[in-house]
């Protein structure tokens, strides 16, 4: 190997990403513009607080039934919708529109007035129930919901005071502690990183194909030139390229808002796995030149490598584990994911064990890239 | 004067043809060496078995005094080859194209920029120079193909087809160009099938045919010797065939 033919070999394989379109889209713009489109649509931005739409259905019509309602919606968190109809407010529930339906019964207000005149005889009142349903889809509504109505009727019985009883005991001044909120942005951000360099298979197998065809490839071989200049070339220049899509996602995602955990250590490990992934699919990228005569042959071959990658191991959810472990891209989500949303460290055992299966898994699919592609084609000669 | 190149008996056999069928000749140093015959011939492949690229059935051959089936690294440190197709980057510019390959050959910075100066200045591109080759006109594109291949200033220069799709002027600069090559001491093998650019630049010319040598010597010999006033007519007089109807 030679430094000098590996660098002028790595600039031209980078002038040619920057230099045609095709491939300044896929291997920069496209995971920015996917950055971009996921954060604006499921991130957190705005930074508006997360609130409940609760269907109410008012039967009673009285003046304490307003004050309740006035109180729900005073809680800044449950959003009142009224409607006519509790058969209604069920449908609202079952199609998403509104997390709870709430139905305020005749007789409510009597029950407070009967209350209010005999708070201490319990045999003097009239026992209404609220009937309260919600989606049992989300369990924060499930959880958060009833304790804010609770907390509204208790104001409406007793007043705000109520909240704020007198106690022996007190809170003292409470300590300011950020609270981690995670979107469903944050969720699918480990994955972006996966999906931004599998198309490095592409752009591999687009290069191999038509260097071949254009008599690039023999023309290098009639220089001092050795195959593993070109192979050691093609590598390092995909690196440098990871590099920078790394370092894409991650900014456009700083700037929607995605703070992932796992520190400094964290973000080192997602340049190191996302780097090993890439030489992996510069391996899948010489399979592909391989079995490929064209460059738009090619094109559509490298997707028996990309779209599995992207379906198993990116940002879709919902993938049985034991399949996702085929694909490269799963161990670099997973470790991720562990890191930046569960917090877990960049050097605990799990992540170590993917990042060893991932390294053992890249280095073969390159090697055996590298092997193929040069008994296939005999890059360099003597050829037989 | 010491050979530049010596062929003996060389045989290169594909699954159902003879590319190369016992070809022997020497060629001095200093030369230029016509090789003149019809596409398919086997000019081609004699090429690139000498440039190491491609290893013959049977037979020898030293280019440089290496011996080309077991020192084809030093083979490569001698020569400079321009392809019959052009191949060039076309998303790079005609200087970038030049000094990838004298970055490829080892070359000193200092002395690729200074080779590849001098050779844009003979060519002719000096302003489309730093043009990306994709604008380039076809003229220009075969220009670039030679440049590239002689940026290490090589001791043997194969020049395959070198002036096809040049119009009439450039192939004239051209010629002077291989002309003041080998005034530097430098071996050129030219194959062409233009009948008229053996007969101006070759010293010696050898009319291969169906991979077999079937004459060599000086073009003015070759017509004393096979009657006619051009070698087309030689050719024509060896085979039966015109060269460009054989193409």
């Amino acid at each position: 190997m030679n430094l000098q033919r590996i660098r002028a070999l790595t600039v031209k394989d980078l002038l040619r990403v920057l230099r045609e379109p095709a491939n300044l889209f896929m291997i920069i713009l496209l995971p920015l513009v996917m950055t971009l489109v996921f954060g604006v649509a499921f991130g957190g931005i705005g930074g508006s607080d997360v609130q409940y739409g609760v269907a109410i259905v008012d039967q009673d019509s009285s003046s304490w039934s307003g004050e309740f309602i006035s109180g729900l919606n005073g809680s800044g968190i449950l959003i009142p919708w009224l409607l006519e109809d509790a058969n209604e407010g069920q449908e609202a529930v079952s199609q998403g529109k509104v997390s709870a339906v709430l139905v305020i019964p005749k007789g409510f207000g009597d029950s407070i007035d009967d209350f209010k005149a005999n708070p201490v005889d319990e045999a003097a009142w009239t026992v209404t129930t609220l009937e309260l349903s919600i989606d049992q889809g989300s369990m924060i509504a499930g959880s958060v919901v009833p304790s804010l109505v609770q907390q509204a009727l208790t104001v409406t019985l007793y007043g705000v005071e109520a909240l704020s009883p007198p106690s022996p005991v007190v809170i003292g001044s409470p300590v300011l502690v950020e609270s981690v909120k995670f979107t469903q942005f944050d969720a699918m951000m480990p994955g972006m990183f996966s999906y931004a360099v599998i198309f490095v298979t592409m752009i591999v197998s687009q290069v191999f194909t038509e260097e071949r065809q254009l008599g690039l490839l023999t023309r290098i071989a009639f220089t001092p030139t050795d195959a593993s200049d070109v192979f050691t070339a093609q590598a390092a220049s995909n690196l440098i390229t990871g590099v920078i899509q790394v370092s894409v996602v991650f900014g456009a995602s700083f700037l929607l808002g995605f703070r992932p955990l796992g520190g400094v250590a964290g973000i080192g490990l997602t340049y190191l796995l996302s780097l090993l992934l890439v030489l992996c699919n510069v391996g899948f990228g010489l399979i592909t030149a391989t079995l490929a005569k064209s460059s738009g042959a090619a094109s559509g071959l490298a997707f028996v490598f990309i779209l599995p990658q992207m379906m198993l191991g990116s940002f879709i959810p919902g993938i049985p584990e034991n399949l996702s472990k085929l694909v490269p891209s799963y161990y670099v989500t997973q470790t991720l994911t562990n890191v930046f949303i569960r917090g877990a460290s960049a050097t605990s055992a799990s992540s170590l064990q993917d990042l060893g299966v991932l390294g053992v898994y890249s280095l073969v699919v390159f090697v055996l890239g590298i092997i193929l592609y040069a008994r296939a084609r005999a890059f360099r000669g003597p050829q037989k | 004067m010491k050979n530049a190149i010596q062929i003996n008996n060389l045989f290169k056999r594909f699954v159902d043809v003879t590319a190369v069928d016992g070809l022997s000749l020497n060629i001095k140093e200093g030369e230029i060496f016509g090789l003149l015959g019809p596409n398919g011939a086997g000019k081609s492949t004699t090429i690139n078995i000498l440039s190491g690229i491609l290893q013959p059935t049977s037979g020898s051959a030293f280019v440089g005094g290496y011996d080309i089936t077991v020192d084809s690294a030093n083979v490569k440190r001698l020569i400079g080859v321009c392809p019959q197709h052009s191949a060039y980057y076309k998303y790079l510019t005609g200087r970038e194209n030049i000094k990838l390959f004298g970055d490829l050959h080892g070359m000193p910075l200092s002395l690729i920029n200074e080779r590849s100066n001098h050779l844009i200045e003979k060519i002719g591109l000096e302003e489309a120079a730093d043009r990306k080759s994709s604008t380039y006109s076809g003229g220009m594109v075969r220009r670039i193909n030679l440049a590239m291949a002689l940026i290490n200033d090589p001791e043997i220069a194969f020049l395959d087809e070198p002036t096809v799709g040049m119009d009439p002027q450039s192939r004239r600069a051209t010629w002077d160009f291989i002309e003041e090559f080998r005034q530097s001491g430098k071996t050129v093998i030219l194959t062409t099938h233009y009948i008229e650019e053996a007969e101006e630049l070759a010293d010696r010319v050898g009319i291969i045919d169906h991979g077999m040598l079937i004459a060599l010597d000086t073009p003015q010999a070759l017509m004393e010797v096979n009657g006619g006033d051009n070698l087309e007519d030689v050719f024509i007089g060896l085979t039966g065939r015109k060269i460009r109807e054989a193409i």
